[in-house]
């Protein structure tokens, strides 16, 4: 994407600080913590993006489905209070494609992984993405398996180490915007999580567009990524993954939360920002249009 | 609840359209599939009925995915179902397992074709009777129906919504190719009663997903209507959250297998025909079903003393009824279009008490009148 015009960026001039963040605590079943992420890991700064996003938009607590497939992004779905669906792996967008065409009304949202949406359920994820159905898709990208112990993702770099990588990973990784921008979502996005205030601007304008929405979410993943990369903890790892963020307009933000630690950097660096957005028609399923049917 | 269905009386239809009749007769309002043969007319149907009773139809771009579409759309509260053949039901056995764990009421469909792989697509078969049972993985509970004509098609389509949302669990209709394709003239009931899950009735806060009545079925609420809860496949507590206590997982295994068990009279059905005298009976389910009748009545005329024990329901086991006419004759003939799936199942209800032999065919051909005829024969020619 190199002639990607600025008008499609969300609106990123309300300012949000610190101090003026939602308490969220009414979205969280408190009831099921305390939860399994681990110490340092990025996928609970962007759940509390994303869920500042529902609290800017005043979306209806009761109208939200959050649907999600297996791995660690996956199992936010359970401590969120909405009506929430911990599918099979990789199979989020067909479970939520049948929700959203039986329940129009409802606002669904899908938290999905680099493994899971995009090893194991790629192809429902580009299908999802080519009926345009009206949903929001969060790939939390940490590339690296991390429920089950650090094996190589089909977001990997090339050279990095995993479980299953001992000698660095030899296969190419995917770039998953590019992926869903050919399968023809009508909206892509790219955030990272050092940055939670761009996060929530990004969610909200995709939760806003008219049918299907792609926000991949640059997370981390300390405890398997940071620790056999020797990138080191959460903070390490956060500002490792903030300098690969390249903009794509120059930086969405000034803020940043992380000060700054030294770290080697990343061969290369990813573009952020929204990356394609159009208003194509949304897609409803087979059925009579309103009122036709007897 | 009893519901009238438009258009009633005698019609030619195929198998596969009758499925279709019977589903919107039980009120199916979601359709999710993807084209295979011998099954592909239940989808060129239901896109054509879902709009017109306000339904929605979708072809997913797989069977993993049509399976996962209509359980979405039942947790909406839709009455879903999906319809395959035998590679597309192996690829629906992850969710098969889903649906049942998490109780998510949905008909699944197999028109059984040759396998094993991709076999012998315009061929009939009944080679995926265990896999029915015990394709997915643990310990799960299962309900498959196996109607022998265009007629019983309609009716256990019915049946097999009523019972999957009676019990909240995945339900299995199970016929062949040949009763998917024949075309018969069935005489459609003015009415059919149909069973609706149950909802709840407590208080928003007082909700909890999992929680079993006394019957050990959880009523269920839809997405949406202001009860927020959890849904998942992992082993869960009464709140529908993980757990990994072992005792709370052994006791929801066990609610799922008794919820189902205690109530066979419910689920299990029987055609029983000619055994009061019988020396001999059949077994056989099915388009094979119809060939042993067949079988039955000409070794009568030559004066010998058979039966026909043919079961609706396949799983739950109908292990009563067959240990039952064990203790009557003296040989049980189990006739199958497979390599012998079910044959093991009569031999342990019978325990001895007749002697068991099978008749099975593979490869394509279905189980004739005549060849049964024969074995009638042979049989009475052995005790002579
Ligand atoms: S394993 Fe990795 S991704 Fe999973 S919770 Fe721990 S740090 Fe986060």
């Amino acid at each position: 994407m190199t002639d990607v015009k600025i008008d499609i960026q969300p609106d990123m001039t309300t300012e949000v600080t610190a101090t003026e963040r939602a308490d969220v605590r009414s979205y969280l079943r408190q009831w099921a913590m305390p939860h399994v992420l681990c110490p340092g890991c990025a996928h609970g700064i962007v759940l509390r993006s994303f869920l500042e996003a529902v609290d800017q938009l005043q979306l209806d607590q009761d109208k939200i489905a959050m649907v999600a497939g297996i791995g660690c992004s996956s199992r936010l779905a359970g401590y969120v209070d909405f009506c929430t669906l911990h599918g099979t792996h990789g199979r989020a967008p067909a479970f939520a494609t049948g929700l959203k065409l039986a329940r129009p009304d409802l606002n669904v949202v899908v938290v999905t992984g680099d493994g899971d949406g995009l090893a194991i359920g790629g192809n429902h994820l580009i299908h999802a993405a080519r009926r345009n159905i009206d949903m929001t898709v969060l790939l939390l990208n940490n590339s690296i398996y991390g429920m089950t112990g650090g094996q190589a993702a089909p977001t990997t770099p090339e050279g990095a180490i995993a479980s299953t990588a001992p000698q660095g990973h030899i296969e190419p990784g995917f770039d998953a915007c590019k992926l869903l921008m050919g399968a023809g979502a009508s909206y892509v996005a790219r955030v990272f999580a050092a940055n939670p205030i761009e996060m929530t601007k990004v969610m909200m304008d995709g939760l806003s567009h008219p049918g299907f929405a792609f926000i991949e979410l640059v997370s981390d993943c300390p405890e398997y990524f940071g620790r056999y990369n020797k990138i080191g903890g959460g903070p390490e790892m956060l500002n490792w993954i903030a300098v690969r963020d390249e903009g794509i307009a120059g930086p969405l933000s000034e803020k940043r939360f992380v000060e700054h630690i030294p770290v080697k950097p990343p061969a290369i660096g990813v573009k952020s920002g929204v990356l394609q957005r159009e208003i194509r028609p949304v897609y409803a399923g087979v059925r009579a249009a309103e009122g036709q049917h007897t | 609840m009893t519901i009238q269905i438009t258009m009633p009386g005698e019609k030619l239809i195929q198998g596969n359209e009758a499925c279709v009749m019977g589903a919107i007769a039980s009120g199916c309002n979601f359709y999710g599939g993807y084209p295979i043969t011998p099954s592909s007319e239940i989808a060129e149907h239901m896109v054509r009925r879902m709009p017109k009773v306000g339904g929605v139809s979708i072809q997913m771009e797989d069977e993993i995915s049509a399976l996962a579409s209509i359980i979405g759309a039942s947790l909406a509260g839709s009455k879903a179902m999906t319809a395959t053949s035998g590679p597309g039901f192996s690829l629906m056995q992850e969710h098969i397992g889903f649906a049942a764990m998490a109780e998510v009421p949905c008909v699944i469909v197999n028109v059984m074709r040759g396998g094993p792989s991709t076999g012998m697509p315009t061929s009939p078969s009944q080679g995926d009777v265990m896999q029915a049972r015990w394709g997915t993985h643990g310990d799960h509970p299962a309900i498959v129906l196996a109607p022998a004509s265009v007629g019983e098609v309609f009716d256990l389509t019915v049946k097999a919504f009523n019972l999957a949302e009676r019990f909240r669990t995945p339900v299995i209709l199970l016929y062949d190719e040949i009763i998917g394709h024949t075309r018969e003239s069935v005489s459609l009931p003015e009415s059919v009663t149909v069973i609706d899950r149950v909802t709840p009735d407590d208080a928003l806060e007082e909700f909890w997903p999992k929680e079993a009545d006394p019957d050990g079925v959880p009523a269920m609420s839809p997405f949406g209507d202001g009860r927020r809860f959890h849904v998942t496949g992992l082993a869960h507590d009464h709140r529908g959250f993980p757990t990994n206590d072992t005792a709370v997982a052994e006791a929801l295994i066990n609610r799922l297998h008794r919820k189902i068990d205690a109530h066979l009279d419910e689920v299990i059905e029987v055609e029983e025909y000619l055994l009061d005298d019988a020396d001999v009976a059949i077994f056989a389910y099915g388009i094979v079903g119809r060939s042993a009748k067949l079988a039955v009545e000409r070794a009568r005329l030559n004066g010998i003393k058979a039966g026909l024990i043919r079961p609706l329901t396949l799983w739950p086991f109908p292990t009563a009824q067959v240990a039952e006419v064990a203790r009557k004759v003296d040989t049980i003939v189990v006739a199958e279009m497979n390599l012998g799936q079910l044959v093991g199942e009569v031999e342990r209800a019978a325990k001895g008490q007749a002697e068991v032999v099978s008749h099975l065919r593979t490869g394509g051909e279905p189980v004739t009148p005549t060849a049964l005829e024969e074995v009638l024969a042979k049989i009475d020619g052995g005790n002579a």
